[in-house]
């Protein structure tokens, strides 16, 4: 017997965004926010630095696909120096 | 290793003045976050920008005016208030918001804070509190928690601080709500919500300052205040029915629950002149 139960009814319906992740690494001032509370790990920080010597991120090693777009580092970054836009997941 | 897309242009760039960013607030600090709440609500209320008008005092959230590009006006120190109520009062049809800190707001202007709330004036007030005085190197404030060490008060803090929801309650705003820098979206919410609420309203934002306060009370950084308060938030609605009001008093170095929401949301009548006849 199948159990329906915790089962969502538009489960097959449901589409998983995908966001590209955008930068302006000369506004950034290293403060880590996006890093630290990206739900999927996304980002980590570069080697690199910026004009005014400070650290920016950059996209982690096979994370290159995992943004989902729900703009939390858009929204927690302090310097209007990231945010991201959907792109087609086909 | 692959690099995020470099972009020229961030979406909000229309609202904020370009040429001044990078602006001056430390790594770690919460005010920009704040402001880009405060943008995005000002793109949503579907008010024109030309109806919107943003007042400050001194300090380092004072700063935010000089980098929205809307009608902004830096106030003396402590007298945002008085200002935003004479400009809502000569055209009511703007929307006046105060957004000032702790130190400007409730030291310095705290007679004021309290006679427009007392008033119910329709300007709407964001304060960000960030436990001292951030501009000046760090001294303690009105809202410092008790023993909190700061260059003023390297031996701990000997006073009680304000709680800042609890005054502008019994004081008479409309609505009263308290975040921290972390509920991005909650405090966007809740400054649409006061734009569409008549009224004084005030909201309280609880944000790091790595520099002032977390270094010399142990907070490593910016990230590390934010983990706290990620630890330490709760969610209430509708205080005194669920627990007393002295509960909101927020003392960082104690493990004990920082309470957040929407405290106070009722109507009073809004202050209105009397209007001489001719």
């Amino acid at each position: 017997m199948r159990v329906y139960a915790r089962q969502p009814v538009n489960l097959t319906q449901i589409r998983i965004p995908r966001g590209q992740v955008f930068l302006i690494p000369d506004r950034c001032k290293g403060c880590q926010m996006c890093v630290e509370f990206c739900p999927q790990q996304v980002l980590r920080m570069s080697h690199e630095m910026n004009a005014r010597g400070y650290h920016y991120p950059e996209i982690a090693p096979g994370k290159e696909n995992a943004c989902v777009h729900c703009e939390f580092c858009m929204m927690v970054c302090p310097e209007f120096a990231i945010f991201t836009i959907e792109v087609d997941s086909a | 290793m692959a690099h995020a897309l470099v972009a020229e242009k961030h979406p909000l760039d229309d609202l904020i003045r370009r040429d001044r960013m990078p602006h001056i607030w430390c790594p770690g600090c919460g005010i920009g976050i704040v402001m880009r709440c405060y943008a995005q609500a000002i793109l949503e209320s579907g008010i024109p920008v030309e109806r919107h008008v943003v007042v400050s005092g001194i300090g380092c959230t004072a700063r935010v005016p000089g980098y929205m590009n809307l009608d902004s006006y830096h106030a003396t120190h402590g007298r945002p208030v008085p200002f935003a109520i004479g400009l809502k009062l000569a055209k009511p049809e703007l929307m006046v918001t105060v957004f000032s800190g702790d130190g400007d707001l409730a030291a310095i202007g705290g007679n004021h804070l309290i006679h427009a709330a007392r008033r119910n004036v329709d300007i709407k007030i964001i304060c960000i509190n960030n436990f001292n005085y951030g501009m000046t190197g760090g001294q303690v404030g009105p809202t410092t928690p008790l023993g909190a060490k700061t260059t003023t008060t390297p031996y701990g803090n000997p006073e009680h601080p304000f709680n800042l929801p609890y005054l502008m309650a019994a004081a008479g705003a409309v609505f009263v709500s308290r975040w921290t820098a972390l509920h991005v979206r909650q405090i966007k919410e809740d400054i649409l919500y006061s734009f569409r609420k008549p009224g004084f309203t005030f909201v309280e934002v609880l944000a790091p300052c790595p520099v002032g306060f977390g270094r010399p009370n142990d907070i490593e950084d910016g990230v590390e205040e934010m983990r706290i308060y990620r630890r330490r938030s709760r969610l209430v609605y509708r205080v005194p029915d669920e627990m007393p009001w002295e509960a909101l008093e927020v003392d960082l170095r104690e493990e004990r629950p920082i309470y957040v929401g929407r405290f106070v949301d009722r109507e009073r009548e809004v202050f209105q002149p009397v209007r001489l006849r001719s």
